[in-house]
Formats: C-alpha cells, structure tokens, sequence
C-alpha cells in the first residue's frame, strides 16, 4: 500500500496552474462574446465547457492533488466555471432575444393579400326585410301568422266583404286554378290569413302576416306578378282608428327612423270602413320635397311617400269571421314589402328582386 | 275622371284666391284622391294672341302649293300697333276672321321656338294657329277661325282658347261614383270650402204624359226607371259648340258629333249615362227585359254577342236593339243623316251591369257608372238637359211627349248612435258635428235621444251601414284629426318555433356560402323536361292555373330545382366562376277532394264547414333547394381552388341536420334530375326528406350550368318537424384520449356508412367517436376493392383507459366490421 506522493508539487500540474485557469476562462469567455448566433454559442458551450474542455479536464485533475491543495486549487476552477456558465447564460439569453426579433422580421406577410377564399353568402333582403318587420311587431306583443298561397276563393274574398259582384274583384286580377269551379285562387293579399287568424282564435287578437301574393299585373320595373305583402291586424275591445294610427306612426318610425310618420287620406277597401290610405314622411328630405335644391327623388317631390291602405276593420267581415262585432272591434293595415324595400334602399327597379344576382343579394348580407 | 276647374267653378263658388292646388289638396284630404294637374297652356309660352285678319292674298308656289300672305291686326301685342305680316297654308278663314297668332319670341308644344323668317318671299313675322299646333287636339283641317265675339285684336288668347283652364285628374274609388260626374267633383269642392253649390240636376222637368214613346219595363228589379224624351228635326250636319268640345276634350273623351257629344256631355255634367236611337229606326213600344239563352245583338262596336238570360235587353217590335245600360246595337244607332233621336236616360241596376260588362268584357264610361251605381233620381233631369242641348245647337224640336216609366228605388235609412264615430276613430267627435257632417253629405236625419236615423241622398248607394256613416262623419272632422295612440301592449308569445327555426336555416345556408333567391313559382313541361322527369313523374302533377301569365308555364310549381338552375344559369352568363344558391319556398301538390265551398258570410261557418272548405286546398309544403355550381372555394395565392360537387351538396343537408338536430341518414339513389351513381336520398327516421348530389350532366347541359353542378331538395317542413325541440346538456369526459387508427380493405362496392356502423357497434360504449380520414383504391388494395382509413377515439366517463381495454375495443370493433362487411385489416 503506498501513501500519498509528497513528493507531488501542485504547482507542477500544468492545468491547474493559476494562469493556466485564468487563460481557459479568458479563452472561454472570449468565444462566448464572440458568438454571434446561437449555433456559435453552442459550439463556445461545447468547446469551452463541454467534457474534453480544457476548464472540465483541469478538474478532473484535482483529485489528483494532495487534499491540502485540492480546496484551493478547487476554488480556482469552481470560480472561473462559474464565470463561464454565467457567461453562458447571459450570451445565450441575449442571443435569443436577438432570434426572435429577427424571426419576427423574417416571418412578415402580405397582410393585404386576398382572404376571400370561400364565398359569401347572404339572405334575400325580401326574406330579411319581413323579419325585420316581424321583430317590430313582436316587439309590440303582436305574433307572427302565416298562412298558404294557393286560398280558398271564400277566405280569399268573400270572407273580407269581396262579395262575388264586388267591383274590387276586377281591380284586383286574379289567377284561379283549374278547374276555376274548384274556387281557389292564388292569393291576392295576405287579408286571407287574417280571416283564418279571426276564424281559429277569440279576441284579443294582434298578429301582423308577411307572406307572397299574385296579381296577374304586367312584369316591370315596378309592378310584378309575384310580389310580398305585410298585413297587420289588431282586434280588442275600444280598438279605434288612433291605435291604428299610433301603431303605424311606430312601424315607421321603427323601420326609417325617428319622426319618421305617417298620415292618413281616406280611400276604400271592402275589408275596412272607414278606410285609409297611409303616406309616409319621406325618410330621405324628411318631408320638405327638396332635397339639395332640386325636388326630391324618392317622393318625388310630393314630401310623403305613399306606403299602403289601412282601415277600421268592417263588421261585415267581423260577423263573416265569428268575431262579436258588439263587443269587438279592429283595424287593419297593409303594405308591399317589396315596394317598401324599393324605397328604404333606393332601389330603382322591382325585378332585381327576382332576378337572383348574387351581386345584388350580397350586398344586402345576412340581415337587413 | 277629369273636370276642368272653369266646370268645377260654375257649379259651386270657390274663393277666387282658391288655387288648384289647395283645392286638390282638400279633395284628396275628403277623398276625391289626386291623380294629376293637366295645365294645357303650360307648354306654350307667350306671345299668343287674338289677330284680326286684315288681308290675305293667295300666292300659287312651283310646289303646286298655294299660301296666303297674310297681314293681321294684333293690335298693340307687337309693340308697333302696325299690322303683322305672316304667311299661312291654311285656306279655311277670310279677311275679318278672328284668329290666334302666336308672335316672334313665343315657343309652341315641342319647344317649337317662333321666330320671323324668310319664306315664299316674305318675311313671315309669326304664325297662325292651329288647334294641334297648340296641342287642342288632333284636327288639322285649318287654323282656329274665334267666334266674332271671343275678343279683340292684341288680347291674350289664353282664356280665350281656355288654354289657362287647369284639369284636374281624379283616381274616384269605387264606393265614390257619384264623383264621377262634374256635379259630384263640385258638390265635394263646395263640402271642402263650405261653399255656396248648385247642383245641375236640379231643373224644372215637363210633367211626364201619355204621348210620350211607348215604354214598358218587365224586369222593374233590374231597370227601375225608364224615360224617354224625342227630339226631332234635328241636324246632323250640326256642329258640337266650341265650349262643349273643348270641355269633352279636356275630359278625355273625343267630340265625335253633335248628338253623340250631348249624351256625353251630360253623362259628365250630371253623371247619369244616356242612350240615343235613331228614332226612325225604331219600330213599336220599347220593352225591357232579359235575354233568352242563345238570343243574339249585334252591338255598336260591330261585335255578334250571344246574350245571357242575365243580361238585360232593350227591344222593340223588330227585336233586341241595345244591351241595357251597357251599348246600344247596330241596327237603331245614330248615324250621319239622323234627324230624329230618341233620348233613353234609365236607371240600371248595378249588379246586373257589373255582371253582364264583365261576361261581355264591355268596359265603357257609361257601364263604368251604371256597374257603380248611379243617382236614380236625375233620370227626368238629365233626359231634359239632352233635349236642351240638342234642341238648342241641333235646330230641332223637343216632342212634348214625355215617357217616365217605373219609380226610382229608395234608399234604406240607417241607425247610427251619435258615440259611434268618436267610438270608431278615437277623435273627439260630439252629435252636433255628427249630424252637421251627415247633413253636409246629403243625409235626410230622423234624430233620437242617442241615435241618429239617416237616410242616404240618392247618389249615395255606398252608404249602407253605421260605420259607412262614420267615414262620412270623419273625412269631413278630416284624418288629420285622428289622434295617435298605441294600443294596450300584447300577451303575444314572440315568434313560433317553426318561424324561428326558418330563420336558423337561413342563417346556416348563408353561413355555409350560399346566396338567397327568390323565383317565381311558376312552371311548365319544358322545364319538368329538361329536369329530365319521365313522364310519370310525381312532380309532374301540379295544380294548374286558369289564366297562367304564360301558357308555357300553366302550373304552380313542385319543385324549387328549375328556378333556382335559371337563377344560377344566368349568374354564371353574368360572369360568375361559381354560384351557390339557394331557396326556401312552397311547392304544391293537387289533392282531389272536391271543390272549395263558397259559404254565405253573414256568420261563420261551422267547424265542420271550415273543415271541409280547408281540405280542398292544395298541400303546399315548404321545400328548400339547393344549387352549387361551377367554383365552390377559390383559387389563389393559397393554392388551388375547388370546385362544387356532390359530396358539398350532400355536406349542406348534412349540415342542417347537425343545426338542428336532425339525425340524417344518407343512402344512394338514382332519381332525376340527378347523376344517377351520385345522388343521395335523404332520410330521417325512414322519412324521405328529399336527394342531394350532382346533376345528371343532361340537366347541367339543358340548364346551360357548368359540369359536375350539384343541387338539393328537401322538404323544409318535415325538417322542421323533426328539429330536436329542447337540447339536453351535453355530458363529456375530461380523462385522456385512447387514439387507435384502423385501415380496413373492402369491396368497393361496400358503403362507408356500413363500415363505420360496424365499426361503431362493435367498437361499444368506449368509443366517443369515429371519422374516416382517408379512402384508398388502387393496385396495393386490390382490383374492386377499397380501403377505408378510420380515426377511432376511446375514452371512458370515470377512469383512463388501459391500452389494454383500447386494443380490446378496437379488435371488436374490427371483427364486427369484418363479419358485416368481409373487411379485412391491412
Ligand atoms: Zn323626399
């Protein structure tokens, strides 16, 4: 067994020697700084602390040394480690921070390259235009009712005091199914689903009906065979012509804006008597008729627009409906949906509405 | 109808401040609605005036063409006083006549800017006008020769040629045919200014007698009253005076001859339509009756009718000679060389000539009033009035024979509490106005504590019920009057689950790229044709319109597919690379049961007549359709794009199932107008829904769409039906996810939803979910076979799944797919 070799000098062992230490942490700290990305850095980490590192063999070479010089000789390589991983850190640290700026940079796109990789799509406004009535009825406590296109000649007429000799049955031409003894028809109006409402419920009665109507009219800019009506009606004891008017006046200060209202002139329908017609304030120059200096185009001049017809609902069609005109009464309103459209979005010709474009219909999106 | 201010103002003193406009502002707020203000002057400008022919001398040209060179005293109008030299074509005027001359500087109709200029050797200071240079009318025999006494030279023309009379055009509503008369229009002029009215049919009439022409009335229902009046002696050759044709011309209606421009004047002037015969043309007493079936006349405008026994008929011994009310016949009509007329004013009942103008489509100014309803009272008044007008322009004599046969039908009075119309309008309206305002329309009153009994005047057959009374009452107070009030706020239930889920669809199609349109419903073979339907086909049978708009579209449709390939057909001509459309409308189908009953409507009918009435119409569900066409996702700096296809069609009812909850089962198909190995009938619950897929390439070529376009119909309602109503809270675990990925080799005729049910089975309670993610066919599978790759996910409510409790699902899985469907792992 042979004792510790006294004859060992520490000094002697190259690696350990102060300014051999000193110079291998000079070295290492030298090519951290010296790393100029990531890659560098991680190469100064493996030559410069890595295993066969001249720091890591240095320490390998204390346990060599006699214990009173292994403590020295320890903090002497423990300190300067200690430098170099320190080093180490803050390079790596700030190198990162560098990638990632540059990263950053490097992954800038085009943000104004086209998005529209799947197309759009859009509800009809007709479609949209109803709801948005709806939503303002409904938001009265009214309902929504609904009812078929191809009616009944009874509940298409004679139900609404159209008797079979009633000169409004010419004004409005009728296209019949064949046979036209089996009396149906295409509806006329939405005045049917009226009759069907008062015929199935007992008063109180608020429903508002949108729905599609035929008349055999010519196709044009202005007139089609095929166009969408809205209906309201209203049946409850002490119900006058004033809740006709406040209901009105609040539709269409809902549908084109406060101070937007409407005004009556008397007219005839046989489902109504008294009977009205409505005329809206002209949302666009807000009644003057003028609009920068030259007559306004929507109203053409006149300051109202005219909207639809509107009346007392007449007990003749109460009694022919079950409803106890003694005890009840009503009033009615009607417009086009298509024609109020036409006007609220300046719309110069109907058949766009029909023609399916989507270029039209996208412009409108999903709600109006 | 049109009436002339100077016409409205001889019958009723309006304020002279009055304007047209404040006048048609107030009619329009009692009723009488606007249609337009027709200022006939309004396109003439200044100088137009009254000349004085002083010489005129014709000077024959090379042309053949003789003018006249003409000087004319127009007075102090050209500035000079010095007579105006003008040159003129026409021939029918002398030295003296009085003439209108329009000067340098004034324009005519057309912007025909007047200017003096050098023609036929003259300098031609101005022009002489005629009635059609001025826009009077058509007749350009020659200029406009004044009466002697329509003024002097140099005074304006305008009043003279009534060039500054407005007219104003009224749109009369039906219950309002009393104003279809100028002695309506003013009795409602004199209501808006509360001003002074004298009413034209009030006239001191001769006491009827016997020596009048014979009359006899067998249908006094439909023809209460007959009168007959005789003019003889009359000449034809008579013209109409320039006032009555100038007043018929800005009426609308053509001056034609003296005794045709009577009758109408006075169907204007007093509302009450006249017949003329030729009285020497008649032949025994005139009877009133109706037709025989298969009786036939000839009428005035050429045209055979075979008559109706509803129809009413006027006769004498030689037979029919006019259809009562409606238009006289050929054989008694006036012509060229009557001397002798026969005045016919009788009162018609209205149903009847409704009836009988509309099964002969006769629409005429006098069937207009009579099917409306005309004063039965006026008939003496207006038959005298024609006398007067034909004795005094015609040169003859008024018989004083004087025939009144029948009494004219009374009107029926009408109780009325005095509260009504503050009850019905919301306006403060007491008894006092009610009554003056009932007064003020013509009412006779029989007033009561709390009641007022009215009797109607008898131009008023439209007033028949209280609430008749309470429009009377309140378009007098005025409509501006009525306050505006919200009613009570409703107990309504907002929007139906149905309407709500419509609107969940809508959102949903848009959402997934596609476009709403709406199309007419309208439909015919050709169109069922190149849909490529057989002939036997269900949808085939429609309901057919009587008078469709086309007779190459009779039928309302049962199918939403041909307007929504039009629409994205003419989307795709238009430019678009690709469209996706789509629609939600109702189809119909006929169902036999028999005609829709027409019950009276003085109460309801019962339930069971409701019933019954509501079964006979057609089914009319609510489809939606579909159509993908051409481009469905774009190419671009991402790379390429894609076009529409079967599989996007089937994805969208897909799609709509998951919205609304709908399990939807997808099995093949082959129905038109569908690829007939790429279609798809979807079910619900074994319910068919409707086909999903691509178009047949027949239809994409006959619809003018590009290849591979892909369409889908569904029943929206039966959807609907079937939308999940309450949606239970979801319940999911949150332990770790077991993937297993199986690649399983089949038949290739074998489904993928065979497998993945299989699979799904066998695979039991652990599976939370499978997807195909890839399908293979090629050498490496195997001639007619395919492989389907799956995506199997485990996990478990309560615990981790061990690899082994995967393995083992997985394997079952696995074995059930290959005992079903002969997979086989690869
Ligand atoms: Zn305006």
């Amino acid at each position: 067994m042979s004792g510790p070799n006294t004859d060992y000098d520490p000094v002697e062992v190259t690696p350990l020697k102060p300014e051999e230490v000193e110079a291998s942490r000079d070295a290492a700290l030298a090519a951290i700084a010296a790393a100029t990305d990531l890659a560098e850095l991680k190469q100064a980490r493996i030559d410069h602390t890595g295993d066969r590192s001249p720091l890591a063999l240095a320490n390998r070479e204390i346990g060599a040394l006699p214990p009173q010089a292994r403590k020295e000789a320890g903090q002497r390589i423990g300190q300067a480690r200690g430098a170099v991983n320190q080093a180490l850190a803050a390079r790596q640290a700030v190198l990162e921070a560098e990638h990632e700026e540059r990263m950053l940079v490097e992954e800038t796109v085009d943000v104004t390259l086209p998005t529209d990789r799947v197309p759009t799509g859009a509800r009809h406004p007709l479609t949209t235009g109803a709801e948005l009535i709806a939503d303002i009825f409904v938001a009265m406590g009214w309902e929504v009712a609904e009812g078929p296109v191809i009616e009944a000649e009874w509940l298409n007429f004679d139900a609404l005091n159209l008797g079979p000799d009633h000169p409004a049955r010419t004004m409005q031409d009728t296209f019949w199914t064949e046979p036209a003894d089996n009396h149906l028809v295409l509806r006329t109006h939405t005045s049917p689903v009226q009759a069907r409402t008062m015929l199935t419920r007992t008063p109180p009665i608020y429903v508002v009906c949108p729905g599609r109507v035929f008349r055999t009219d010519e196709y044009d800019a202005t007139h089609s065979p095929v166009f969408h009506q809205v209906e309201g009606l209203a049946i409850d004891e002490g119900i006058t012509m004033a809740h006709l008017k406040g209901t009105l006046d609040h539709f269409a200060a809902s549908m084109f804006g406060e101070g937007i209202n409407t005004r009556f002139r008397p007219s005839y329908f046989p489902f109504t008597e008294p009977s009205a017609e409505v005329d809206l304030v002209c949302f666009v120059c807000r009644g003057a008729g003028v609009l920068d200096g030259a007559p306004c185009r929507t109203c053409r001049g006149e300051g109202w627009i005219e909207w639809g017809g509107c009346g007392v609902v007449n007990p003749r069609v109460l009694a022919a409906c079950g409803v106890d005109a003694e005890r009840y009464t009503g009033f009615a309103f009607g417009m086009g949906i298509d024609r109020t459209l036409m006007f609220r979005h300046g719309l110069e010709d109907l058949r766009e509405l029909f023609e399916g474009d989507i270029r039209f219909t996208t412009a409108f999106g999903s709600d109006l | 109808m049109k009436a002339p201010v100077s016409w409205i103002r001889e019958y009723v003193d309006l304020p002279d401040d009055a304007t047209t406009e404040d006048l048609t502002a107030r009619l329009t707020a009692l009723g009488l609605k606007l249609e337009a203000i027709e200022k006939p002057g309004d396109q003439i400008t200044g100088p137009l005036v009254v000349g004085k022919v002083l010489t005129m001398e014709p000077e024959p040209q090379k042309n053949g063409k003789t003018i006249n060179w003409c000087t004319v005293d127009v007075g102090a109008a050209n500035g000079t006083g010095e007579p105006q030299g003008i040159v003129c074509g026409a021939h029918n005027f002398k030295p003296g006549d009085l003439v209108v001359v329009i000067l340098p500087g004034g324009i005519l109709p057309g912007n025909f800017e007047i200017s003096a200029r050098k023609t036929y050797g003259h300098l031609s200071a101005g022009m002489i006008c005629s009635a059609r240079e001025l826009g009077l009318g058509e007749d350009h025999d020659g200029i406009i020769v004044l009466p002697a006494d329509a003024g002097v030279p140099g005074d304006s023309a305008f009043p003279v040629l009534g060039l500054d009379d407005e007219v104003i055009e009224f749109e009369i509503n039906p219950d309002r045919a009393y104003a279809l008369s100028l002695r309506g229009v003013a009795r409602e002029a004199a209501l808006a200014y509360d001003a002074p009215y004298r009413d034209p049919a009030e006239r001191s009439v001769p006491e009827p007698n016997g020596a009048g022409y014979p009359v006899e009335i067998d249908d006094p229902v439909g023809c209460p009253v007959f009168v007959a009046r005789k003019v003889t002696g009359f000449d034809p050759a008579a013209p109409s005076p320039d006032w009555m044709v100038r007043r018929l011309t800005q009426a609308g209606m053509r001056p034609i001859s003296l005794a045709v421009d009577v009758t109408n004047y006075v169907m204007l002037e007093i509302g009450r339509p006249i017949h003329g015969y030729d009285a020497d043309k008649l032949s025994g007493p005139i009877r009133v009756r109706r037709a025989a079936a298969g009786e036939r006349l000839t009428t005035l405008d050429g045209t055979d009718r075979v008559l109706s026994p509803e129809d009413l008929v006027v006769t004498d011994d030689s037979g029919i000679i006019g259809l009562g009310g409606v238009m006289g016949g050929e054989t008694t009509e006036m012509s060229a060389t009557t001397t002798a007329v026969l005045v016919e004013a009788a009162h018609w009942d209205a149903t009847s000539m409704f009836r009988t103008g509309r099964r002969h489509r006769l629409t005429s100014e006098a069937g207009k009033r009579n099917e409306r309803g005309v004063d039965p009272v006026v008939t003496q008044a207006a038959a005298d009035r024609v006398v007067e007008l034909l004795t005094t322009y015609g040169g003859g004599t008024a018989d004083p024979g004087v025939t009144v046969v029948g009494i004219p039908p009374q009107q029926a009075p009408i109780e009325m509490a005095y509260d009504l119309p503050e009850r019905v309008t919301g306006m403060p309206i007491d008894a006092a106005t009610t009554v003056a305002n009932l007064e003020a329309v013509g009412c006779e009153l029989d007033k009561h504590d709390t009641t007022v009994v009215a009797t109607p005047p008898p131009w008023r057959p439209d007033l028949n019920d209280p609430f008749d009374l309470v429009e009377e009452v309140a378009r007098i107070v005025g409509y501006d009057q009525v306050p505006s009030v919200l009613p009570r706020e409703a107990a309504g239930r907002g929007l139906t689950r149905e309407q709500r889920l419509r609107r969940r669809v809508g959102r949903t199609l848009a959402g997934a790229g596609c476009v709403e349109v709406i199309s007419f419903p309208f439909v015919g073979d050709a169109a069922f044709d190149a849909l490529g339907l057989p002939a036997d086909d269900v949808l085939r049978t429609t309901v057919r319109l009587a008078n469709p708009l086309s007779s190459e579209e009779p039928s309302y449709t049962t199918t939403l597919l041909p307007g929504l390939l039009k629409a994205a057909a003419r989307n795709i001509g238009r430019g678009a690379s690709g469209v996706s459309l789509f629609e939600t409308g109702t189809v119909a189908f006929p169902v036999d049961r028999g005609p829709a009953p027409i019950y009276g409507v003085d109460w309801r009918p019962t339930d069971a007549e409701l019933a019954k009435l509501l079964e006979a119409i057609p089914e009319q569900p609510l489809h939606l359709a579909v159509v993908l066409s051409g481009e469905r996702e774009r190419a671009g700096w991402w790379g390429d794009g894609r076009e529409a296809g079967w599989s996007d069609a089937i994805g969208i009812v897909r799609r709509l199932g998951t919205e609304l909850g709908v399990d939807i089962e997808v099995v093949s198909a082959a129905r038109a107008p569908w690829h007939p190995g790429r279609c798809a009938r979807v079910l619900v619950d074994g319910a068919e829904l409707g086909h999903a897929g691509e178009l047949h390439p027949k239809v994409c070529q006959a619809f003018g769409l590009p290849p591979r376009s892909a369409a889908v119909e569904i029943d929206l309602d039966l959807l609907m039906r079937r939308a999940r109503d309450v949606t239970p809270g979801p319940e999911f675990s949150t332990y770790p996810l077991a993937k297993e990925d199986v690649a399983l080799v089949v038949d290739a005729s074998v489904t993928t939803a065979a497998v993945e049910s299989a699979l799904r089975e066998g695979a039991g309670d652990l599976l939370e979910s499978i997807r195909l993610f890839d399908l293979f066919t090629g050498e490496q599978v195997g001639e007619g076979r395919k492989s389907l790759a799956f995506a199997l996910r485990f996990r478990a409510a309560d615990r981790t799944l061990t690899e082994e409790e995967t393995a083992a699902a997985r394997d079952a899985a696995v074995a059930l797919a290959a005992e079903r469907t002969g997979a086989v792992q690869r």
